[in-house]
């Protein structure tokens, strides 16, 4: 076991880890940041994506280790400390672009950073980014659309919710 | 329900945003893999790597040595144990039950799919219980599979179970009296037109993997099973009577947050049982937390049709019969619901939205070598959705007629309808939701948008059909008459607290469908309060009294009038109580606004008032009613809802690659009265995006030998976001369900149902505009086909 140590949410945290631990899990099981989520083995999925010095990341393609001494950003500490959602999350449950919630924290986590190098992006640009996330339930229709009225875009003229 | 309620700021008809929201927005759900139980061990499962084999040697000594291991479990620690129960029996057109095979929570003997369990690891950590499994020395004798079908059926093919006589479940058909007539139909006919499909493989994929924790307390002798489950009640049945031979009362199932199931979430699985049986056994809590690997291999797939289907028009081109024989794959076992898909839940749905009036449907269940096929998004219904309506598409292009001209002509405009096919429809327009297509979807724009595209170098296509679809699964003397071995009613316990909030406790389960808020829309309508003052509970045996869950698009139609019956009660009991304190009579008491008042007068109490008598009953009818206010009833459907509608895509298919688009989706919907019309939009985008992933991505593939090659996101296209469109969706054509106390019929599944046939009829279309003699193309329709088909 080795120690790791990294600021979580703007907290510093250590652990004990496995040569083998990957982020999310060292995240998911020492931390209890379960926010976090683990939706497949291929890093295809994108539910466990959060941020490691501002990039997003998918956890499950990082060792715990490999983030000693970074700056990591997860779901759970996207709101305000008084529990006010942010923009891209307040317009997730305005547009209705979430169902189950299992790929939401993934899908949070990458629009933060799609809007972060792209603050007004097209349609065709939020679909393209989000090739790595996957959402079962929405048709990604009010997600998409979500993130672009997170982006201060008038969605009004987008097909009905 | 009371008819002057048209509350859109809230109640029934608005569209409130969702309260559970705001847990999964910032990271706070309570899924089972969050869940961890003190001293839990982890489980994991040694699965067959081959399609079909004899063990021959399972050796355990070694790996039960390695570090952190607690014990491993095979095949005969389960020997008396009972096997996975199917919760249907279909009988043949002879007369006989279908053949019903064992199924082991662990392997005896044999394993008939990869993925099959044969032993299972309890160890302290994943990793030591994943080591120790890699350390058993298993032997397997391979015996030749069968994977195909129509092999499987043939004289002398390997059968999946060797005490069964053949690998034929059942021969099943519908209506068996018909055959006859349906035949003399089609001797008489103007026109046949037949067309053979594939009804593609599927598997549900819900993003959150499955998981299960047993746990055991010794000092009670009562076990717990945290799963992901759809429908908790049902588990506890099933696997306390059939498997475990745990009471109810001293087994606990509990489905907190649920990420997605899409009906691979309704049945019970083998990792359940073992999880509740290996924590009783080892006095510790054991969690199983599928991997993704593990998923594709272990949850029940869907669909795997194939299928013969004729069409017989006269010479005005009325349809004067149908008739279908299907292969309907079970897989190595028969999972929880497997035998009603193909069946009750498909054949019941052959004539669609025509008035057709002869049909005839056969359809053989077979086992393979392959992981077990139930219920997926529809189930049966997509599946008969789509012959139907590519067939009328093919007869329409046979026939040199307008596509959507001959749906109209042969729609059922009449109702009540009873159909050839054993069921009657309550209330529907077609000629309305198709009014509302052509509007939406603008088809009378489309020949310049396929100009347009043609400039471009594409080919255009423009694909429309109908869908029906019997929902609010069901009434329970019906599915009993029919082989259900359970009853479909509903369940509600509605518990007013002193201080006049409410606590629903629903059997339905709401694993992304939005009951938290929707469900309290419909109390807040009914006895005018604010939707805040009323919480749902579900997922845990342990509140509702019992529960079928939620499945079929029957949650809001089923569980829903449970909920308003037991509220009703309340209404009715907290009268005589307001009666009483008002000192006037039952019958004079009318509530409105949350308000009781004596008609006539203006003499009122408020809800508070009468909550708070019920609870401090200083001044109260003691002699006539008892104190307290909580209410529970149970709701059996009179008949099965039929939601409806009317479906359009349009493609672009790029001539050199045979890569589909899909341009424009628009969707039709009837779904009866509407309580949150933006989660039912959100419903239909699902359904959608399921659909289209079925129809140009999706496909389960197995090799020759069994092997499972489509086993990881890698392998199986799952519709991403770039693969999709926005989509015009519309629900304003609303015709009520006669027989439920909402007027509501379903949309859980409508998109899922509805839009396969659209794509495909669209991708025909465009083919054909090019001149190209495609009729049909199975799906997923790849590039690769597609192109293939252009080539002829």
């Amino acid at each position: 076991m080795t120690k790791v140590t990294m600021t979580v949410n703007g907290k510093p945290m250590t652990g004990e880890v496995e040569g083998r631990t990957l982020l999310v899990s060292f995240l998911r099981e020492t931390l209890g940041l379960t926010g976090t989520h683990v939706g497949c083995d291929t890093s295809q999925c994108g539910a466990c994506v959060v941020h490691v010095d501002g990039a997003a990341v998918k956890a499950c393609t990082m060792l715990a280790l490999e983030a000693e001494g970074a700056e990591v950003a997860t779901i759970e500490g996207q709101a305000e400390a008084d529990g006010t959602l942010n923009a891209i999350q307040a317009a997730f449950q305005e547009h209705h672009g979430l169902q189950c919630g299992f790929c939401t924290p993934g899908m949070v986590m990458s629009a933060a950073a799609l809007l972060k190098d792209n603050p007004k992006p097209t349609e065709q640009e939020v679909r393209h980014y989000l090739e790595g996330n996957l959402c079962r339930c929405t048709g990604y229709h009010n997600i998409v659309k979500a993130i672009m009225a997170a982006s201060g875009q008038d969605v009004s003229a987008i097909a009905a919710e | 329900m009371p008819k002057d309620i048209d509350a859109k700021e809230s109640g029934i008809g608005a569209a409130t945003k969702r309260r559970e929201d705001i847990r999964f927005l910032s990271g706070t759900g309570n899924y089972t893999d969050d869940i961890n139980v003190n001293g839990q061990a982890y489980v994991h499962f040694l699965r067959s790597d081959v399609a079909h084999g004899r063990i021959s040697s399972l050796e355990t000594t070694a790996a039960a040595a390695m570090p952190g291991v607690l014990r491993i479990f095979t095949g005969a620690d389960f020997e008396g144990v009972g096997g996975l129960p199917c919760g249907w029996q279909v009988t043949d057109r002879f007369g006989e039950v279908m053949q019903e095979p064992a199924h082991p929570v662990l392997a005896q003997g044999k394993v008939r799919h990869v993925g099959d369990p044969i032993a299972a690891v309890v160890a302290e950590t994943p990793e030591q219980a994943r080591d120790a499994a890699e350390a058993i020395e298993l032997e397997i004798e391979e015996l030749p599979a069968v994977i195909d079908m129509k092999a499987a059926l043939q004289d002398g093919a390997p059968k999946v179970h060797d005490d069964l006589t053949s690998n034929l479940c059942y021969d099943w058909g519908f209506v068996e009296e018909n055959k006859d007539a349906v035949n003399k139909a089609f001797d008489a006919a103007a026109h046949v037109t037949t067309l053979e499909l594939v009804n593609n493989r599927l598997i549900a994929n819900p993003m959150e993997p499955r998981v299960a924790v047993g746990d055991f307390n010794r000092a009670t002798g009562d076990s717990t099973l945290y799963t992901t489950s759809q429908n908790p009640h049902v588990i506890r049945l099933l696997m306390g009577a059939f498997v475990l031979g745990i009471p109810e009362h001293k087994l606990r199932v509990v489905a907190p947050d649920v990420g997605g199931g899409f009906g691979s979430k309704i049945f019970h699985y083998a990792e359940e049982a073992f999880c509740t049986f290996a924590a009783k056994a080892l006095n510790r809590a054991v969690k199983w937390t599928s991997s993704r690997s593990e998923a594709f291999m272990s949850d029940a797939h869907g669909r795997d049709h194939v299928t013969k289907i004729e069409l017989a028009l006269d010479a005005d081109n009325n349809f004067t019969a149908l008739r279908t024989d299907t292969l309907a794959n079970m897989g190595a076992y028969l999972s929880t619901f497997a035998p009603s898909v193909p069946t009750w839940l498909h054949g019941t749905l052959m004539a669609g939205n025509y008035k057709t009036p002869l049909i005839y449907v056969n359809v053989k269940a077979v086992f393979t070598n392959t992981v077990p096929v139930d219920a997926y998004r529809g189930a049966g219904r997509p599946e008969a959705t789509y012959q139907l309506e590519r067939v009328i598409d093919k007869a329409a292009r046979e026939l040199g007629v307008d596509p959507i001209a001959l749906r109209r002509q042969n729609f059922i405009t009449e109702f009540p309808y009873a159909t050839p096919v054993a069921v009657e429809y309550d209330t529907g327009d077609y000629v309305a939701t198709m009014d509302k297509l052509e509007e939406i979807a603008d088809l009378a724009g489309f020949a310049a948008r396929r100009a347009e595209s043609e400039k471009a170098g594409k080919l255009r296509g423009l694909g429309v059909n109908c869908y029906i679809e019997a929902c609010g699964i069901a009434p329970s003397n019906l599915v009993g008459q029919l082989g259900a071995r359970a009853g479909l009613y509903e369940s509600a316990t509605v518990r007013v607290n002193a201080t006049g909030g409410i606590v629903v406790m629903t059997g339905s389960h709401s694993h992304g469908q939005g009951h938290e808020t929707s469900f309290p829309q419909v109390i807040s309508s009914m006895i005018g309060i604010p939707e805040d003052m009323v919480e749902i509970e579900h997922g845990d045996t342990n509140n509702a009294p019992m529960g079928m869950g939620t499945y079929g698009s029957r949650s809001l139609a089923v569980g829903g009038s449970a909920m308003v019956r037991a509220t009703e009660k309340i209404i009715a009991k907290a009268k005589k109580i307001a009666a009483h304190l008002m000192e006037a009579a039952d019958a004079d008491i009318e509530l409105k606004d949350g308000k009781f008042s004596v008609a006539g007068t203006d003499k009122s109490v408020a809800w508070g008032d009468v909550t708070l008598a019920a609870y401090v009953p200083h001044n109260y009818p003691l002699e006539e009613i008892e104190p307290g206010l909580e209410e529970t009833a149970f709701y059996d459907p009179a008949n099965f809802t039929y939601p409806s509608g009317a479906y359009a895509c349009e493609v672009e298919v790029d001539p050199d690659t045979g890569k589909v688009t899909i341009e424009r989706f628009a969707a039709a919907d009837d779904f009866g009265n509407i309580v949150n019309p933006m989660i039912v939009d959100g419903q239909v985008h699902g359904g959608i995006g399921q659909g289209i992933g079925q129809a140009l991505l999706e496909g389960c593939v197995y090799d020759e030998n069994g092997q499972l090659l489509s086993a990881s996101f890698m392998d199986y296209a799952m519709p991403r976001a770039d693969d999709v469109p926005f989509y015009q969706v519309d629900h304003s054509c609303q015709t009520p369900c006669t027989h439920n106390p909402l007027g509501v019929k379903g949309c859980g599944e409508a998109g899922a149902i509805g839009s396969p046939p659209a794509v495909v009829n669209a991708v025909v279309d465009a083919l054909q505009s090019a001149g190209k003699p495609v009729t049909h193309i199975d799906m997923p329709l790849s590039p690769a086909r597609v192109w293939a088909a252009m080539q002829g």
